[in-house]
């Protein structure tokens, strides 16, 4: 076989691993050292800033007892937000047999891990005494939203690193004996796939945990947004209290989600050379994933502000003033822009709707929902509660080096993981490749 | 504290009827009892029902608090039920309240328990409303605290525990009077000989954590009055007692049932449900119901 003719076909085993394995294996170029130095003091900048308050308190942060909560709150909703990207891609396509995620799934997993692994910490950030943090159990207290936020996001953390892990061991198993992996790669991969050989009894084995998993992380997902926003509309604050933010959550969780698979997945596409493993079709299907749940988005702001402003209950209204057309609003509709109509019309026209125009919209959508959310927590809470002046909330340099940390974070963390891990599911590509050749053969009865 | 974990172990009320065919169906009983199915995938239904029923009963108990306050509620003082009273006519907003409060408990300047607005009623006329801890009866407060570090006494008082609050200040969100506070600085001023630690009574505030009014119980506990009545130049403030209906600014004692009908009393955002134990009396032309 001619190295020409491997190239035509997508699917030839050989190519597929050395793609899968390329991020592993090829030594690291000067562009990915400067990158992982530059991130990695990003990131130690905020552990520093971390410690310096630990050791003062929480009076270093910008927060008053007027606006309590600010930065770590909105990283934590960000975050764990953006992790709901891997779950609807993993998870919602697996289950409905979308055959273009294969090359995209183990990107999406992993960011959907790694965002949640560090919004996750933020509920410990935020925390006046994070050493009593274990009193949430001894103590427990079941009528808490904290209390089921914890229940809700370990869970949710633990469902997340199955639904890495598993697919990863036939992939594993594959390319354990690969010769240029390095010996503790090697022996980490043979021991991760265990005695994975592949058998039929194996294969309906992990298709049934997968599928199961699949299953299980789309309610858990859909809960630990439910319940994040519980902390906020179980509350009687204008702003807060709104039956919508359920949904609102949920929403904008998989839409910013969305969005951040896209980025990533464009950016190995690109760095790593897998314009053909990764088919521009895949992305600019994820495109109009997010510009469906943009509309859907776009849906629920309208109706938020409908309600409130239409019946003008007082509070109500200075707040919706306050975001609309005052204080607020300059970066409230600078979100509208940014976050919702450009990211739209990006994916619906034909002539943007390529890999460059879904990316940069995802790219968009991604910044404008960290503002969103900003605008959510702390807006509402700067209205005076009985009266006097607005409250206003200026972050200090240790939150903000904390966030920028945090958001450091992703792409460091990611560059990390695939560096021991290969970028693209081998099994499940096969897999999916096979399936649609048996069923271009007429024969329907292969699955499981 | 901890009696609302009581009854965790009890029979859930939606005990699963095995009787029914469709039930014994879903559950595979017939077909363990001939043998032939897995005794694994039998337990696993059992043990889904099972914890369905218990989240589904425990669920309403939760989301509608129903019994939540007996639950938390060990014990109740059938001496003491302590409320207070703002008499509006009064207060001029000589913000004296204030500083007897700071002055007692040691707080910091920027650190007030009894806050004092300047409103406009209806009529434009300006008044002045000392606002405190509402001591509410049924307190979103207490609610939402994930470690029980904010309790009832049984004498009805809502106290912080401080040495138990882990400072996540969901409370400060829940509280729909801003009653709340946190100690975002350390308070290295207080002299040593002024230190206390009972969550009644803690001197200095311990950073990190939330604060609010205590309603002086450990002066109560003395036959003394709480700082803010004490400190009140204009007779505005009342402590009373629901048990006795009887209040006192200390130069005057009152029925307190008569003294709050005939001056037609409110309690602040009563269609908040949260039941406050802190009555206002309008007079200058305010809203009754501010």
């Amino acid at each position: 076989m001619s190295v020409s003719s491997s190239y035509l076909t997508v699917t030839h085993p050989d190519d597929l691993r050395s793609a899968a394995l390329a991020p592993v294996v090829t030594r690291p170029g000067r562009g990915f050292r400067v990158l992982i130095v530059g991130l990695g003091l990003v990131v130690s900048a905020g552990a520093a800033a971390y410690v310096y308050q630990l050791v003062n308190g929480l009076g270093v942060t910008g927060k008053t007892d007027q606006v309590f909560w600010g930065l770590y709150t909105t990283n934590l909703v960000t975050f764990v937000g953006f992790s709901y990207g891997g779950a609807t891609v993993s998870a919602i396509l697996r289950l409905t047999h979308a055959s273009w995620r294969g090359p995209i799934s183990r990107i999406a997993e992993a960011t959907a891990l790694v965002t949640l692994a560090i919004g996750a910490t933020f509920p410990l950030i935020h925390l006046g005494h994070p050493e009593r943090v274990w009193m949430i159990l001894t103590n427990f207290q079941i009528n808490s939203p904290i209390s089921w936020d914890m229940i809700a996001i370990l869970t949710y953390l633990f469902a997340t690193i199955v639904l890495f892990s598993l697919p990863l061991i036939p992939d594993l198993a594959l390319l354990k004996s690969e010769p240029l992996l390095g010996g503790w790669r090697q022996r980490l991969y043979a021991w991760w796939s265990g005695g994975w050989a592949a058998t039929l009894e194996q294969q309906q084995h992990l298709n049934r945990a997968l599928t199961g998993i699949a299953v299980v992380i789309i309610p858990l997902a859909v809960m630990v947004h439910t319940v994040l926003s519980y902390a906020f509309s179980l509350t009687s604050r204008p702003g807060w209290h709104s039956t919508v933010f359920g949904p609102y959550f949920v929403i904008a969780a998989i839409y910013s989600g969305v969005a951040i698979v896209v980025l990533t997945t464009a950016a190995y596409r690109r760095a790593y050379h897998l314009r053909q493993q990764i088919p521009a079709r895949a992305i600019v299907n994820l495109g109009y994933l997010m510009a469906g749940l943009g509309v859907a988005y776009g849906y629920l702001l309208f109706t938020e502000v409908t309600t409130e402003g239409y019946v003008g209950e007082e509070s109500a209204e200075t707040l919706l003033f306050s975001l609309i057309l005052d204080r607020w609003s300059v970066l409230f509709w600078f979100f509208v822009v940014t976050g919702l109509a450009v990211p739209v019309l990006l994916i619906a026209l034909r002539r943007t709707r390529t890999v460059g125009g879904v990316t940069l919209a995802a790219a968009l959508v991604t910044g404008s929902f960290y503002l969103k959310r900003f605008l959510m927590i702390v807006p509402p809470l700067t209205r005076p509660l009985i009266d006097g002046d607005w409250g206003t909330y200026t972050p200090s340099w240790v939150e903000w080096a904390i966030s920028a940390a945090a958001v450091a974070a992703i792409p460091l963390l990611l560059m990390l993981v695939f560096r021991v891990l290969p970028v693209l599911a081998v099994h499940e590509i096969k897999e999916i490749n096979n399936q649609h050749s048996e069923l271009d053969g007429g024969d329907a009865g292969g699955s499981e | 504290m901890f009696q609302q974990r009581e009854g965790w172990g009890q029979p859930s009320r939606t005990r699963p009827n095995f009787s029914s065919p469709i039930l014994s169906d879903l559950v595979s009983l017939p077909r363990v009892a001939t043998g032939s199915t897995s005794r694994r995938g039998f337990l696993f239904s059992l043990g889904t029902l099972g914890v369905t029923a218990a989240l589904g009963g425990r669920f309403f108990d939760v989301v509608f608090a129903a019994d939540e306050i007996d639950q938390i509620r060990s014990t109740v003082d059938t001496a003491h039920q302590w409320v207070m009273v703002f008499d509006l006519r009064r207060c001029d907003g000589c913000r004296d309240c204030i500083k007897g409060c700071q002055k007692e408990h040691h707080l910091p300047q920027s650190t007030e328990w009894i806050k004092v607005y300047e409103l406009t009623g209806a009529q434009g006329k300006p008044f002045t409303m000392p606002v405190l801890c509402m001591e509410c009866e049924d307190a979103p407060c207490v609610r939402v605290c994930p470690t029980q570090a904010t309790y009832y006494r049984p004498d009805g008082v809502v106290i912080v525990d401080e040495s138990i609050c882990i400072g996540c200040r969901m409370c400060m969100a829940a509280c729909p009077y801003g009653a709340r506070v946190f100690n975002w600085e350390e308070q290295t001023d207080v002299p040593e000989q002024f230190h206390d630690n009972r969550p009644e009574f803690t001197i200095p505030q311990r950073t990190g954590t939330v604060g609010k009014c205590t309603l002086c119980v450990h002066k109560l506990a003395m036959n003394e009055f709480p700082a803010c009545v004490e400190s009140c130049s204009m007779d505005a403030i009342y402590v009373g007692n629901l048990v006795e209906d009887v209040a006192s600014n200390r130069h005057e004692t009152v029925v307190l049932s008569k003294f709050l009908g005939d001056n037609d009393a409110f309690r602040f955002r009563e269609e908040l449900g949260t039941q406050p134990r802190v009555y206002y009396i309008a007079g200058h032309g305010q809203d009754l119901a501010y």
